[in-house]
């Protein structure tokens, strides 16, 4: 008998890569949600693992703001090319054009809302019976309540108070017609196992993780990117500084860190030594107590 | 956290998942805010959020429970409603705590959490002693096989710390466990989780005892033997064929390892044909390895081209599976819908999808009092009971006991599409 212990990240890796065949096998028609962010470039590479060395059995759904950082954008093309998968674009501003969606107003307006429009309408064009998304538990509190395999309605919309139990690793993806379910492969993982996973396996990510010098601005603790739809109040005045993406999201809502992080190694200890969550400089989290639970719940990832 | 941080230590670290069994009103959020706050496992922004809410509240300390509580009605009603999923690290151990509900009503959580459990601290309040839930919960976490049980006696402050109170409690329920559950590794701790007693720190208040805080014994409880390692358990999840130039004829049996180790030259057996052949591979992205073991997720090759897909299993050749389409196991019932005698239900044994008729009801089961009541022709919610099933195609299957991948199944009701049951294979 040999050595039967695994390490936690390599236990971990075994349960994402269950999960992701489990999708293969349960569903017709499943779509894996690309952000550009760190996570579901993880996840793309758990796809890797899962299927060698047959082809990823899914393709891409990248669901695009237009208010994207356009490193994001560069990186995704060249992965989808290096992997060989197919890459599918849904395009929040299409949906605005075609008074699908409702662009906000004022100074805190935002295309992360509109996103789930957007996403909603690709899976119902498409026909996608299955989305799997690089959601953690750790997150924020309503993802700390997110099953393996989360059921949505026709309408796309989660029941947090009535969701199946999920027992050993039997996943229940049964439904009925116009139902989909959100499959997260990397719910156990932490936002340190992530990055000691990208270190480990030596996976490639977007610039804008790492020390770039950036035009920001300060808006209530949080820096955030300065571009040609931001609007700004008139205190708020552009700085130059050195900044990398903890997160990496819609312009608007993603917050940047002072850092001169330039390696994951580098990353890794900032983290570490870090005292507010990843998603603190997340705008978008920040409009009320239970603003990510409501956003969940009408469909969002 | 550490200001230094060795990514070489973070790699080497064990995984110990542990579900909380509590009462309303037993501490368990305090218990698990308090584990996480004096393990530093709490950031600056979600301090901030709990303080705020805490004054918000009228609370008169800093409300631990409060970092645990996830959706709005949670809040609102200062309940946990269904099972949360949290996370802490020490240098030695990363820990993933399925965090259940205490209520009668949401039995199915707490059999959810316990489902893939290293360990379960089940929480009695000093105060009360062990009550009717107290015996559920060790009866469930007994039943669902967690390896290890730790009995946090909890709200000793309240009690002024006494031994006798502590002792008293301990020997009510060592009988209930001795009558049950015999053989099960428990362990016995006197906490206050208000306080922060026993919990990450050694308690001043109560010099008397000496076994240990509660993360000590998360941290060193042994793990390595939770699985079974002696039956070879391959249950084919999805067949790999790649129909690429570079591997044109490549057929790879994908799985995660349920039991048992495999080795390139191993002689196999594949059920339900019977078929022996030998493993010819064990792939990875990252290139083939001279083992697989639990809970490895890898890719088997076979040296025989055999009919073989997803439900169908390849163990060892002298050692296989009982093979059957009558079905014992305990159930626990997770649904408002009873379960009817007859009825017919989908079921779910690995990666094997069946379904099945409720043959028998040999007994529903009082926790409290262990009495087998025969007769029934429902099982209601929450309920515990024996059924005989019968299947349409047989299961390959072990013992629960024996293994908990193999001997585990979930009942599907075919007009809702919702899991009502899970059950352990006698």
């Amino acid at each position: 008998m040999g050595n039967n212990k695994l390490t936690h990240l390599k236990e971990l890796e075994a349960e994402a890569i269950y999960v992701l065949r489990e999708v293969a096998a349960q569903f017709e028609r499943p779509v894996l949600l690309f952000s550009g962010g760190k996570d579901s470039i993880v996840l793309v590479h758990l796809s890797l693992k899962a299927f060698y060395p047959a082809r990823i059995p899914f393709p891409l759904l990248h669901i695009d703001t237009g208010h994207n950082f356009p490193e994001t954008l560069e990186f995704r093309d060249r992965l989808a090319e290096t992997v060989n998968a197919r890459l599918l674009v849904g395009s929040v501003q299409e949906s605005i054009d075609k008074g699908r969606a409702v662009e906000e107003k004022g100074i805190n307006a935002s295309r992360n809302v509109l996103q789930t429009v957007t996403l909603l309408d690709a899976i119902e064009q498409n026909k996608f019976d299955a989305a799997i998304g690089g959601a953690r538990r750790d997150e924020e509190k309503a993802r700390a309540k997110e099953r393996f395999f989360s059921h949505r309605d026709e309408f796309g919309q989660w029941d947090p108070k009535n969701q199946r139990p999920e027992l050993w690793y039997m996943f229940n993806g049964k439904k009925r017609m116009g139902e989909h379910f959100r499959v997260f492969p990397i719910s156990n993982w932490t936002e340190m196992d992530v990055w000691q996973y990208i270190l480990a396996e030596n996976i490639d990510l977007p610039s804008i993780y790492f020390t770039h010098e950036r035009d920001v601005f300060y808006r209530d603790g949080v820096w955030l990117a300065a571009a040609p739809f931001m609007e700004m109040k008139p205190s708020e005045k552009i700085e130059f500084r050195r900044v990398r993406c903890r997160t990496v999201g819609d312009i608007s809502c993603t917050g940047l860190t002072l850092s001169f992080a330039d390696s994951v190694e580098d990353i890794i200890q900032e983290i570490a030594a870090t005292r507010v969550t990843e998603r603190g400089g997340r705008y978008d989290d920040k409009r009320s107590e239970a603003a990510m639970e409501d956003r969940k719940k009408e469909g969002y990832f | 956290m550490e200001q230094t941080f060795s990514s070489k230590a973070y790699l080497d670290m064990e995984l110990l998942r542990f579900t909380t069994a509590g009462s309303v009103d037993d501490g368990k959020s305090t218990l698990i805010g308090r584990l996480l706050y004096d393990s530093k496992s709490i950031f600056e922004d979600q301090l901030d959020a709990v303080k705020r809410a805490s004054i918000q509240k009228g609370s008169e300390h800093l409300n631990l429970a409060l970092f645990t509580d996830g959706l709005r009605a949670e809040r609102e009603q200062g309940i946990t409603i269904d099972v949360a999923y949290r996370y802490f690290a020490t240098p030695l151990r990363k820990f993933i705590i399925a965090d259940t509900p205490g209520h009668i009503q949401y039995t199915r959580n707490m059999v959810t959490g316990a489902s893939t459990a290293n360990a379960a601290i089940v929480l009695i309040d000093a105060r009360n002693g062990v009550i009717e839930q107290t015996h559920r919960h060790a009866f469930l976490a007994s039943l669902l096989g967690i390896p290890h049980i730790i009995v946090c006696i909890n709200k000793m402050d309240l009690m002024e710390y006494r031994q006798d109170i502590y002792q008293s409690i301990l020997d009510e329920f060592q009988l209930f466990a001795n009558q049950v559950f015999p053989e099960q590794d428990m362990r016995f701790i006197p906490i206050s989780a208000l306080h922060g007693d026993n919990v990450v720190k050694p308690s001043v208040n109560m010099p008397w005892y000496s076994g240990g805080t509660l993360l000590h014994h998360l941290e060193t409880i042994p793990i390595s033997q939770d699985h079974d390692l002696v039956h070879p358990r391959f249950p084919v999840q999805y067949v790999i064929r790649p129909e690429s130039d570079e591997f044109h004829d490549y057929r790879g049996y994908a799985g995660r390892v349920a039991g048992g180790f495999f080795h390139p030259g191993d002689k196999v057996m594949v059920l339900p044909s019977r078929i022996e052949t030998e493993i010819t591979s064990v792939d990875t992205l990252t290139g083939p390895l001279t083992e697989a073991h639990p809970p490895m997720s890898v890719t088997l090759t076979l040296k025989d081209d055999v009919d073989l897909s997803r439900g169908d299993m390849i163990v060892g050749v002298d050692d296989i599976p009982a093979e059957s389409c009558d079905i014992s196991a305990m159930i626990c019932w997770m649904n408002p819908k009873p379960m009817q005698l007859h009825g017919r239900y989908a079921l779910k044994n690995t990666t094997r999808d069946v379904k099945c008729l409720i043959q028998d009801i040999d007994y529903v089961l009082n926790i409290s009092t262990l009495e087998q009541i025969t007769g029934a022709t429902v099982v209601k919610m929450n309920d515990i009971a024996r059924v005989q099933l019968r299947t349409t195609k047989p299961l390959f299957c072990d013992p629960y006991t024996t293994n908990r991948i193999t001997g585990s199944i979930i009942l599907i009701d075919e007009a809702s599409n919702e899991t009502v049951a899970a059950g352990m294979i006698v």
